[in-house]
């Protein structure tokens, strides 16, 4: 490990002198700037969207998973006897915190949408809410809704399991897709440094023999071609760092009520971690360009 | 062994050759075969022969840019064979080697390109006046920044003698280093080798130029060697 570290702080240590044996241009400049610019901006959005997918994930998992439903369903004349029955019930349930009957208030509001806010609530055949508030260690739904049956059988409880559970799983994927789009983006920022500098140490075949001739080994010959990458990958990431984060500040925010399209930058201590791109950039070249320099001064040789 | 030349200056030679054969494995066999050779320090030899006959694969063989496909060679006691790359790069900072098509780099000045041994090995080249002083040797220090394609013939192979011995070399290897300079320029550069000679330095030069070899005799005790059908020969008195 320290000798891989000596070599590496040997390898990237300014040596002016050392640095202008590699011939300063080439598509091979170009190719390493944009490639790494590029694939530094879509990271930069795959970390956002990976970050976004993992906050609401959380929440979804964490926020609904604290509270169920239970709908009582009942002639009008017998609601207000099973809502008691029912909340007599949940009250000696192990697991479960607390539990209240929905105002009609809280009714109409959650049907306004479908029906607007002056819907004549009292006057159709709407199923009485309870709201449910878990308890850490949550409650048994199976014996629960055994119980329910068989005291309250208008009531129908829904822990949000059915609906809540693909929702977390998808937010979960998204965020692995998102760890996976960043991996695939470095092993494409260093097939294609690979290639830039494979390409660069070819057309540089000559300067290789020159080196040797004087007496150069072939670490120093790597060191040079790998710094001169390392460097050009670093500045490239750099730049599409900086113009990614700009995007990513200029999306449009709709404050408490974002969506997840909405909510996709960064918050928190997650804006350093795009900071990171351009030396992960730069790490990728230079085990990219010392494979392929080690592999051509071979074949050189 | 029995038409073979052996030159032996005693126990210790900065490069020796024992039977050494050389095949390129093309199918065309050896080109070299049974060559033995021991290079003495300070001493002076010219290499002649004709064209093809195998005389810079032989001084590839001397500073290792090839290695032997039978018998030995040794650079500085070390087993070629034996001797990982970057033991052949560091031993080439011992040779210097001067070749019939100069190669330098050519995004560098010709300053830089003869410092260039000093570069890669680490030493220190902001020693300027030493540098002047070589290239003024050189007779180039009106064109230390110039670029090496704006050279002419005879000055790449002046800037590549500087470049071959700013290290202080013990081993001068050139490749018909006046192959592509008139007559005075050759005599100049013949100088410049007799010189490093003058101050111990092993000098081995490939050449077809008897002219060449007659001036240097007249300056320097070398031995001619000749390489004629595969094998190293001491050439005629006639030289």
């Amino acid at each position: 490990m320290n000798i891989e570290l000596t070599q590496l702080t040997g390898t990237l240590s300014t040596d002016s002198q050392a640095d202008r044996i590699v011939p300063p241009t080439g598509f091979t400049v170009r190719l390493t700037l944009l490639t790494s610019g590029a694939m530094a901006f879509l990271a930069v959005f795959a970390l956002a969207l990976s970050l976004a997918s993992g906050r609401l994930a959380d929440r979804w998992g964490g926020e609904l998973a604290k509270s169920s439903t239970l709908r009582i369903s009942a002639p009008v004349d017998q609601v207000a006897a099973q809502v008691a029955a029912a909340l007599a019930l949940l009250e000696t349930t192990p697991g479960v915190a607390s539990a209240r009957a929905l105002t009609t208030d809280e009714q109409r509001a959650l049907l306004a949408p479908w029906f607007g806010p002056d819907v004549p609530l009292e006057n159709l055949p709407v199923p009485q809410l309870i709201e449910i508030i878990e308890a850490d260690k949550g409650f048994d739904p199976a014996g629960l809704r055994l119980r329910l049956s068989a005291e309250v059988p208008g009531a129908v409880l829904d822990d949000h399991t059915r609906w809540r559970r693909p929702l977390v799983q998808a937010a979960a994927r998204l965020r692995l897709l998102g760890w996976v789009s960043i991996l695939l983006i470095a092993v494409a920022t260093a097939a294609m440094i690979t290639l830039a500098a494979n390409a660069a140490l070819a057309a540089n075949a000559q300067v290789i023999a020159v080196l040797r001739l004087v007496g150069a080994t072939d670490g120093y010959i790597a060191a040079a071609f790998v710094r001169r990458f390392t460097f050009r990958a670093m500045t490239g990431a750099a730049a599409g760092t900086f113009l990614a984060m700009l995007a990513v500040i200029m999306l449009p925010s709709a404050g408490e009520a974002a969506g997840f399209l909405t909510g996709l930058g960064f918050q928190g201590w997650h804006w350093f971690l795009p900071v990171l791109v351009p030396p992960l950039a730069a790490g990728v070249a230079y085990l990219a360009t010392r494979k392929a320099a080690t592999q051509v001064l071979e074949e050189l040789a | 062994m029995a038409n073979g030349y052996k030159c032996d200056f005693g126990v210790f030679g900065v490069i020796e050759l024992d039977n050494v054969g050389y095949s390129y494995g093309y199918g065309g066999g050896e080109l070299l075969s049974d060559i033995s050779l021991k290079l003495s320090p300070g001493s002076f030899h010219f290499l002649t022969g004709p064209s093809g006959a195998g005389k810079t694969t032989f001084l590839k063989l001397c500073y290792g840019a090839l290695r032997p496909t039978g018998g030995q060679v040794r650079i500085f006691g070390q087993d070629l064979m034996t001797m990982s790359r970057d033991d052949i790069a560091l031993s080439r900072r011992r040779i210097g080697v001067v070749h019939q098509d100069c190669q330098f780099l050519n995004h560098l000045p010709v300053s830089e390109n003869v410092s260039l041994p000093l570069t890669v090995s680490g030493q220190n080249t902001a020693d300027q006046g030493n540098l002047e002083e070589l290239m003024a040797w050189v007779g180039l220090s009106d064109r230390a920044h110039a670029l090496p394609p704006e050279l002419s013939g005879g000055e790449r192979q002046r800037a590549a003698l500087a470049r071959a011995v700013i290290l202080s070399p013990d081993v001068v290897l050139a490749d018909e280093p006046t192959g592509n300079v008139d007559w005075e320029m050759s005599q100049r550069l013949l100088k410049l080798l007799v010189e490093l000679n003058k101050m111990g330095k092993t000098i081995m030069i490939a050449t077809h130029d008897l002219g060449l070899i007659r001036a240097a005799k007249t300056q320097v005790q070398a031995r001619v060697l000749r390489i004629a059908n595969k094998r190293l020969q001491l050439a005629g008195a006639d030289l």
